[in-house]
């Protein structure tokens, strides 16, 4: 597979209405906060896991696309996963040098995972620590405004335990919670670097794969907790030169998002309170922009 | 020091993780000169040259967060890829994400902003073609340019760091008030030895209104 040519960079906006798009395991499972500002936060790796996991539901058993990480939900028992054998041959009695061992372990993982491919992985593998550092690069997603979580009440009418159903004389109730929060329009940057990419054979297949996930992952990824999840834009970068044509943080920038006039006092509560502009004439020669979705 | 470049960094969050509180991730006060040369060599880096960190300009207040995160408990041995590669199937590689699962707790840098001062030396697989000139204008039309081999980052990757070269007849940006007066920041990596089975290297970290010298890397202790 031949790697990209080109260095991108990508905005992804998604919101989330009435649900929680990543629990704190340091805050009893409440959204994530940036304790400074309020802004609810998404983190990198809560990103990833839906690509990786995305990936795995298109791609299921197809040779070069399985996932390494993976979440148990996702595996097939049994599963006999084909695959285009790299053939190294060890042979007999001739071992080839460590490092060179080394790296053909990293290559195999390499043309086989496409998370490995993407995102890179630690594997202990001797020589060179055994890292693969991939060339796609999230950082935390934050809220465009703060977020206020909502603690909701909600019963089940049935008990777990016999012991809870005596004391309780028959009424069988159990309250529990949950924590959503009624509206949050987020957003993730992410860079793809060619260069990292020619090492660990990144193609443009796998490009277009990664802007499908990060269009549709959480459309497969309903679940009680997360409410309504969508994406809502995905803005890309293209620059020209494979190391890029622009700082990354000019791009950024010509990407606003603000409240539609005469709503800012009134806390957002849709897609449609926001409004979001690109400011394609201030882009840097050399860099072109495409909305993916 | 004919060769010196200034690099105007800056960051939402960074983690540069002390050695010594590695498991629960403690980030030091301010950028150590290993990740510093990190980020230069993410934007130019031969094997014929060496960075090496001379001034850390710390710009913004010092201040912390913590984050907790699932992490996975190991990795992947050799092992196991040498036998799937030679059975020729992938299935027995994998890693179950919610069976090997630590919560981690990090405390990281907020809202940070450095100049790294530095210079390259040449190291023994210089060759000829190797000019200081070349590697200084490489380096600084990429920065000019926001170009970079892969984007530099404020110690681990989910933080990136944005960066602007520093002209040779700019100002270095000025330091916040809260950062004046002379403070020890106690002992910190310096960077690791890769050629003496990678040991760590350390030196006692000072910084006055903001700046911090960097002593050479043979001074630091191992």
């Amino acid at each position: 597979m031949t790697a990209i040519a080109n260095r991108y960079e990508f905005v992804l906006l998604f919101d989330v209405t009435n649900g929680n798009p990543n629990g704190d395991p340091d805050a009893g499972n409440l959204p994530r906060l940036d304790p400074e500002t309020n802004q609810g936060l998404v983190t990198d790796v809560c990103l990833k896991r839906k690509i990786r996991n995305y990936v795995a539901l298109e791609k299921e058993d197809d040779a070069g696309y399985a996932i390494y990480m993976q979440e148990k939900s996702v595996l097939n028992d049994q599963h006999q996963k084909a695959y285009d054998a790299l053939k190294i041959d060890v042979e007999k009695g001739k071992l080839p040098k460590d490092e060179e061992k080394a790296r053909s372990l990293t290559a195999w993982m390499c043309q086989n995972f496409f998370d490995v491919r993407t995102f890179g992985a630690v594997m202990t593998t001797g020589v060179n620590s055994g890292q693969v550092r991939g060339p796609v690069q999230m950082a935390f997603a934050s809220s465009i405004d703060p977020v206020v979580p909502m603690e909701v009440s909600i019963t089940r009418m049935a008990v777990t335990t016999r012991a809870e159903a005596e004391k309780q004389h028959g009424d069988n109730r159990t309250m529990g919670r949950k924590h959503i929060i009624p509206y949050g329009l987020y957003r993730a940057h992410g860079y793809v670097s060619a260069k990292l990419s020619e090492r660990t054979g990144f193609s443009e297949d796998d490009l277009e794969l990664l802007w499908r996930a990060l269009i549709n992952m959480f459309e497969h990824d309903r679940s009680a907790a997360r409410g309504e999840m969508s994406a809502r834009k995905l803005i890309v970068f293209k620059h020209d030169h494979p190391m890029g044509n622009a700082p990354a943080h000019r791009l950024f920038d010509s990407v606003k998002v603000e409240r539609v006039e005469g709503e800012a006092d009134t806390p957002a509560r849709h897609y449609g309170d926001y409004r979001v502009t690109v400011d394609a004439e201030a882009l840097p020669a050399g860099v072109s922009v495409e909305e993916r979705l | 020091m004919s060769f010196g470049v200034r690099l105007h960094i800056w960051g939402e969050r960074a983690c540069f993780t002390r050695p010594e509180m590695k498991v629960e991730r403690v980030s030091y006060d301010v950028i150590t000169p290993s990740a510093a040369r990190g980020i230069l060599e993410a934007i130019h880096w031969k094997p014929a040259i060496r960075w090496c960190i001379d001034r850390i300009h710390v710009l913004k207040p010092i201040r912390f967060e913590s984050i907790r995160r699932n992490e996975v408990a190991g990795k992947l041995s050799a092992g196991t890829v040498s036998k799937a590669m030679k059975a020729g199937r992938v299935d027995d590689v994998n890693y179950f994400v919610d069976q090997n699962r630590q919560q981690r707790a990090a405390t990281i840098l907020r809202d940070v902003g450095y100049v790294i001062e530095a210079h390259f030396e040449f190291t023994s697989r210089a060759d000829d073609s190797d000019t200081p000139g070349k590697h200084l204008d490489i380096f600084n039309r990429r920065a000019r340019q926001g170009q970079c081999f892969h984007m530099p980052c404020l110690g681990t990757r989910e933080f990136p760091a944005a960066f602007e070269l520093v002209e040779s007849d700019e100002q270095v940006p000025a330091a916040d008030d809260d950062l004046s007066g002379e403070r020890d920041l106690g002992f910190m990596l310096h960077d690791i030895d890769f050629a003496n089975g990678k040991t760590p290297r350390f030196f006692r970290a000072r910084m006055k209104d903001g700046v911090i010298e960097v002593p050479p890397f043979a001074e630091a202790l191992a």
